[in-house]
């Protein structure tokens, strides 16, 4: 089976995403992960303008099989939260790198997004 | 042998309906005492006839799955049988009592939640005893919170409580609710605890190490004296998880291997009932040097008589009154009816029990020798739906998919209270579904009243109370 793994992201070997626009960016978590994890249940964030840092846990994503911590692919402050998860989890399932995003943040330093894997190195890990 | 559970529908789909579903009655409320705006002007009742009503709750009652109903080997909980006259004697007008009657008037509870403070610390090798925690993970955190008081009391600050990374979830809930950083500890090739990990992690922010002996895979801590000086020698505590304490009853003591602190399971132990809501107790019992830090009050002998009082530093109250009595009076009854003897013979044939099951079963059990429980891998089978297949055989699944040290984990403890005859029922039941295929295994239940629960569905929508019927 083959996942999803979009170009225009830039992923942590912890299976998160996170999708660059200027000084912003869209964290969430990879095809790859909702497959594992099964349906997702329950989706925990933090709130906004909460400080996030590089490769700290930040929130906590439940399904059915497991409780999983989600960790920060890179530092910033968090602008906006997917509130849509709150009353529909399973959009994270149905669509990881869209609806199913889980926070927008305010970048604190983009050169980060160099140290993540690139969509060919998340591919291997995951193949 | 064929099993099928008690059923009263062509539709499988149909469950027993909600009284309220049967058949309701909108009635008014406007005549009621109480001020208009605090009050509804009408209730909707269920309506119906007392037969009714009792076929309602009898069928809820056969579509349950209890000790009483068959073989009931969930690792790791101890389901005992609840011995029936336990629950006579809770029920009876003597036990009775009201928790604020003068002590003149109590002197008999008053005795006998003595003796069983007196009846435990034996059991444990402890000092002292409180009864009051309500449940045991309520006795976890107040014996931890016991450890904290002590080390402050000490003029120590001291942030960590280790815990092996196979323990039991609410130690490490436990542990951060009474604020400390938990460091999980890896165990050895061996299932046990790696006495280098611990020599690594432990240290001068060392509070406590909270170890469950025999663990959670059923094997004895077999360096236990060496893993308490390993702690002790740090300025730590140990802290004992009683959840398998039926393995060691009346033959080894947590008090003895070097235990401070420990809490007892009395549902899991001594018999009381599980939860499922309702009360319970999970006493703790500790050495001399933490007794001042128990929870208050405590009873005392006092001139020829019996007292409440309350220990010099306590941490206060965990817990309203003296615990919950009807539930320490059934622990009470079953370790004076069992005795010195009768409680020894008990963790014998508890381990006994559980090695001549496993002697039966196809699966594989990766770890041992073990005590009161083992942890079987359903191999490439999901264990998941070896436990729903196991349903239809009649008999309650063991533990799945816990410890995570055994992949597809079947954690299966049948207790001493099943006989050889009993025991090769559910030996024949896992090796029917150890044979099966993965698409049965899949579609099982099918013999039971409710046939696959959907667990997404309940996590996503859960309909929790009366209220949720509305929307």
């Amino acid at each position: 089976m083959s996942f999803d793994v979009p170009d225009d992201c830039r992923y942590l070997d912890s299976h998160e995403w996170v999708r660059q626009a200027d000084d912003a960016a869209t964290i969430g978590i990879s095809d790859f992960a909702q497959d594992e994890l099964g349906d997702v249940v329950f989706v925990e964030l933090p709130d906004e303008g909460a400080e996030l840092t590089a490769g700290e846990e930040f929130g906590v994503v439940e399904s059915i099989k497991a409780v999983s911590d989600i960790y920060a692919p890179v530092s910033g402050t968090v602008t906006a939260v997917n509130d849509a998860l709150f009353d529909e989890p399973e959009l994270v399932n149905d669509d990881p790198y869209g609806d199913g995003w889980l926070l927008e943040i305010e970048l604190a330093d983009d050169s980060e997004l160099d140290d993540l894997l690139s969509p060919d190195e998340y591919r291997e890990q995951i193949a | 042998m064929n099993y099928a559970q008690a059923r009263w529908t062509d539709d499988d789909d149909r469950y027993e309906p909600l009284l309220s579903e049967k058949s309701s009655e909108t009635v008014s409320t406007e005549d009621g005492p109480l001020p208009d705006d605090l009050t509804r002007d009408s209730l909707t009742l269920p309506d119906v006839s007392e037969p009714e009503l009792a076929r309602h709750y009898t069928r809820l009652s056969q579509t349950n799955y209890g000790v009483e109903s068959g073989p009931f080997p969930l690792g790791s909980c101890t389901m005992k049988y609840n011995p029936s006259f336990t629950e006579d004697l809770a029920a009876s007008p003597d036990a009775a009592v009201h928790p604020d009657q003068p002590t003149e008037t109590t002197q008999g509870t008053l005795e006998l939640l003595y003796r069983l403070q007196d009846y435990l610390g034996r059991i444990g090798g402890m000092d002292a005893v409180s009864l009051q925690p309500p449940a045991g993970a309520a006795g976890e955190f107040a014996g931890i919170l016991v450890a904290k008081a002590y080390h402050e009391h000490n003029g120590e600050d001291r942030s960590e409580v280790l815990i092996p990374e196979s323990a039991h979830g609410t130690n490490f809930a436990s542990a951060a609710m009474a604020g400390y950083d938990v460091v999980s500890l890896a165990g050895d090739d061996d299932g046990r605890v790696d006495l280098d990990a611990l020599e690594a992690a432990v240290g001068e922010e060392t509070a406590a190490l909270m170890l469950t002996n025999p663990n959670t895979l059923g094997l004895f801590e077999r360096d236990i004296e060496a893993i308490a000086a390993i702690v002790h020698d740090a300025g730590g505590l140990l802290y004992y998880d009683g959840a398998n304490l039926n393995a060691l009853l009346g033959r080894a003591r947590p008090g003895d291997m070097g235990f401070d602190v420990m809490h007892y399971n009395v549902h899991k132990t001594f018999a009381t009932p599980h939860g499922g809501g309702g009360p319970g107790a999970g006493p703790i019992g500790v050495t001399d040097d933490l007794a001042p830090f128990l929870p208050a009050p405590r009873v005392a002998e006092s001139r020829g008589g019996y007292e409440y009082v309350d220990p010099d530093r306590s941490i206060g109250k965990v817990h309203g009154f003296y615990g919950n009595w009807p539930v320490l009076l059934k622990a009470y009854a079953y370790i004076a009816r069992l005795g010195d003897a009768g409680l020894a013979d008990a963790s014998a044939k508890a381990v006994l029990n559980a090695n001549y099951l496993a002697e039966q079963i196809d699966y594989e059990i990766p770890f041992g020798p073990f005590h009161h429980e083992f942890v079987a891998s359903a191999g490439e089978q999901d264990a998941a739906d070896v436990a729903k297949r196991m349903l239809d055989y009649g008999v309650h699944p063991p533990t799945t998919k816990w410890p995570e040290i055994v992949p597809e984990a079947l954690m299966t403890e049948p207790t001493e209270a099943e006989s050889r005859r009993t025991l090769d029922q559910l030996a024949a039941a896992f090796d029917a579904v150890a044979g099966e295929s993965d698409e049965t295994l899949a579609s099982a239940p099918e013999s039971t009243a409710a046939r696959r629960i959907d667990q997404v569905r309940a996590a996503r929508e859960p309909r929790l109370s009366w209220q949720s019927l509305d929307e």
